[in-house]
């Protein structure tokens, strides 16, 4: 018991398998289609069926060396390859190399009568001899239930059919054998009976007007699969299906920074811009600016000299570049030299899947480093939240493994709610960049807002958005006792402002210039003052030498009286002449 | 061995009139069921084509490059190349009745 599990299990892990070189189908099977096995691909008519199986023969045939044979049972050869040739496949070089054989089998019943026993062999030695012819390692059988028709007896086939896939299988070539889908069962006539490893279901259905491909891998056996049902599309080069689920999270993160294209936008962000290879949401309303932004992103891109490719899906790039000359951003000249390119196309046009599916398509030819996608929002009404997350995450996953910066537009309504798939969507993005309306005072500002921005530090204050003859602009709201304030009411406080500033400087001067007066009234009092007193002392001098001459005066009056009178003075004084007549001899 | 190829292209050129049948009979391999479809082809042409027919047996296994000319995938397949249309007869021919009806004999011998 234990051994056989595990031998079953090894088995199973290394179970060979043969890519198909379709995108997406790989992801989904783990690397292919059994190798060396038959596998049934059934759907409805006009689903793909053949289209799938071409393309695996062809990319074998061109990717693994793997030559093919395809036989048909249904069209005609010209029909098959003018088919296959819209999806650029070129089978008649193909031919010409001998890596494929097309071998178209036609049964007319009505040719035909039954007269006896018979078997299938003519059939395989027409397969047998294709297959040895160039070495074939893939075959298609499109659509082998075409000869229940053409072939009367059904239990001479069924045991044909038993014995077809078992000589496949011998054979060691990997086939796809397509048929329809039948009512109550996979397949018309129950081929899935006989062929048991691998099989997958196409389908093609309408939901909401909008046609819608699917896959989903039934059965395969002894390996892992994807069990969910995979939107696909056949494009330009074949078909692309589209593995939501498979995703894998190991993208690198680039440490440079690109500009936004918008000097005070790139500011607000550290200073640098966003980093290369991040995905940016850009909300905003109606009107707020957000194409300007994209426009403004992209062109920095082309002058950078890199390649910037614009998703546009509500104006055409004729509008986009008339409306962005008006604001003084000219991307002719970066249209002309092939670093911008835009693409439109309506969103309405087709659903979800298939736009996705065609913008992977313009990103893988254009290879572009900046992607603009406007709006995203109009892409994701096609279908519920969940699909378009997943639908948008499969795309940021993409972009990312590809290096590409992408800048999404949201566009929402004014009011200050966000709807759920904004909220949804803003979770896988890098950085946030809100664009309001402001309305107050009878008009309208636009505002902006870094609502996030992972991995760097970023300004959490409010812009005001300026949309001028020369680009955007982003200057400081006022922000002041009354709130933030924008536009016109921004203009008029910071007049006030100034008006308030300019009375109080003239109050100043005035102010100054009484004091000065002032000052120099106390000085001129000061020296008046200082005049009256230098005045007094003079007179006080002279006063005083007046006294003490009068003083001398009556000294020498009083002497010269003393001496008149002979008055026996015995006082201090001798008079020098008496003394001196009355000691003469 | 009765089951060889033998050489239409002579016997058309020898005998060119209108009225000439072209079989094909094909077969894979030396099988009883090949043998049996070839000889009651034998007997139906001697009953009722007597000398204005060929018989030319194809073996896929020899040559496997003829299957696709006459989209062959049935085995027996007898090809009633001339006169045209074409029409394909497969099995063993062991119904007579349905083979003259394959070949439209029914009508080529009533009034013949």
């Amino acid at each position: 018991m234990v051994t056989k599990r595990s031998r079953s299990q090894s088995r199973s892990a290394g179970l060979p398998k043969s890519p198909t070189g379709i995108q997406g189908l790989d992801e989904i099977t783990g690397g292919g289609l059994p190798r060396g096995r038959p596998t049934l691909v059934c759907g409805s008519a006009g689903c793909g069926k053949t289209l799938l199986a071409m393309e695996f023969l062809v990319r074998g045939a061109m990717q693994f060396d793997e030559p093919g044979v395809f036989m048909f049972f249904e069209e005609t050869e010209a029909e098959l390859a003018a088919n296959v040739a819209s999806l650029g496949f070129d089978l008649p070089t193909l031919v010409r190399q001998e890596r494929i054989v097309l071998d178209h089998v036609r049964i007319e019943r009505s040719e035909i009568e039954e007269t006896g026993e018979y078997d299938l062999e003519g059939l395989f030695v027409r397969l047998n001899l294709a297959i040895d012819s160039i070495g074939a390692k893939r075959v298609v059988l499109d659509t082998l239930e075409a000869l229940f028709a053409g072939l009367p007896s059904e239990a001479v086939l069924r045991a044909e059919l038993r014995r077809l896939f078992h000589w496949l299988k011998e054979k060691g070539v990997t086939a796809i054998i397509t048929a329809e889908r039948g009512r109550e069962q996979l397949t018309r006539h129950g081929l899935e009976e006989y062929v048991s490893d691998c099989v997958i279901l196409l389908d093609h259905r309408v939901s909401e007007r909008l046609a819608t491909r699917h896959l989903r891998v039934v059965k395969y056996r002894g390996a892992k699969h994807g069990t969910n049902e995979y939107p696909f599309l056949i494009g330009d080069e074949g078909i692309s299906v589209l593995p939501i689920t498979s995703l894998k999270n190991d993208h690198k993160a680039s440490i440079e920074r690109i500009s936004t294209g918008i000097p005070r936008l790139d500011a607000m962000l550290g200073g640098r811009g966003f980093y290369r290879g991040s995905t940016i949401l850009l909300t905003g309303p109606p009107g707020s600016g957000k194409t300007s932004v994209g426009a403004h992103f992209a062109e920095a891109a082309a002058r950078r000299g890199e390649r910037a490719l614009y998703f546009a899906f509500e104006e055409s790039p004729i509008q986009i570049e008339r409306d962005m000359r008006s604001i003084g951003l000219h991307l002719a000249g970066a249209i002309q030299k092939g670093l911008l390119r835009f693409h439109a196309s309506r969103p309405t046009l087709y659903g979800l899947e298939m736009h996705l599916a065609t913008m992977f398509r313009e990103i893988q030819t254009f290879k572009p480093s900046v992607v603009v996608v406007d709006p995203i929002t109009s892409l994701l009404v096609a279908g519920s939240p969940s699909e378009a997350k997943a639908m948008v995450t499969r795309l940021i996953d993409f972009l990312k493994t590809e290096g590409v910066s992408a800048l999404f537009h949201s566009l929402v309504s004014s009011g200050q709610s966000l709807p759920e798939t904004e909220i949804v969507i803003s979770s896988l993005m890098d950085s946030w960049i809100l664009l309001q309306d402001i309305e107050s005072n009878g008009e309208r500002n636009r505002v902006l807002n870094v609502l996030k921005s992972r991995g760097m530090s970023h300004s959490n204050q409010a812009r005001e958005f300026l949309i001028t003859d020369r680009g955007i602009d982003l200057v400081d709201t006022y922000l002041g006792p009354r709130g933030v304030l924008t536009g016109a009411a921004r203009v008029g406080q910071l007049a006030r402002e100034r008006a308030t500033a300019a009375r109080r400087e003239k109050e100043l001067v005035s102010r100054k210039n009484a004091l000065q007066r002032k000052r120099a009234a106390i000085e001129r009092q000061i020296a008046t003052l200082r005049a009256e007193g230098d005045a007094e002392e003079e007179e006080y001098r002279r006063f005083d030498e007046l006294t003490r001459d009068r003083e001398l005066a009556r000294t020498i009056e009083r002497t010269e009286m003393s001496r008149a009178r002979h008055a026996d003075n015995n006082g201090t004084v001798a008079p020098r002449g008496r003394s001196r007549v009355g000691s003469t001899p | 061995m009765s089951i060889r190829k033998s050489t239409p292209r002579r016997a058309r050129r020898a005998e060119p009139a209108p009225s000439n049948w072209e079989l094909r009979l094909y077969v894979a391999g030396q099988t009883q069921r090949s043998r049996t479809a070839l000889s009651n082809l034998k007997k139906i042409c001697e009953d009722h084509l007597q000398e204005r027919y060929s018989i030319e047996v194809i073996d896929l296994l020899e040559q496997p490059q003829l299957s696709r000319g006459d989209q062959i995938l049935a085995i027996p397949t007898l090809v009633r190349k001339l006169p045209k249309p074409m029409r394909k007869i497969i099995g063993d021919l062991s119904d007579t009745e349905r083979v003259l009806i394959g070949l439209d004999l029914r009508y080529a011998d009533g009034p013949g």
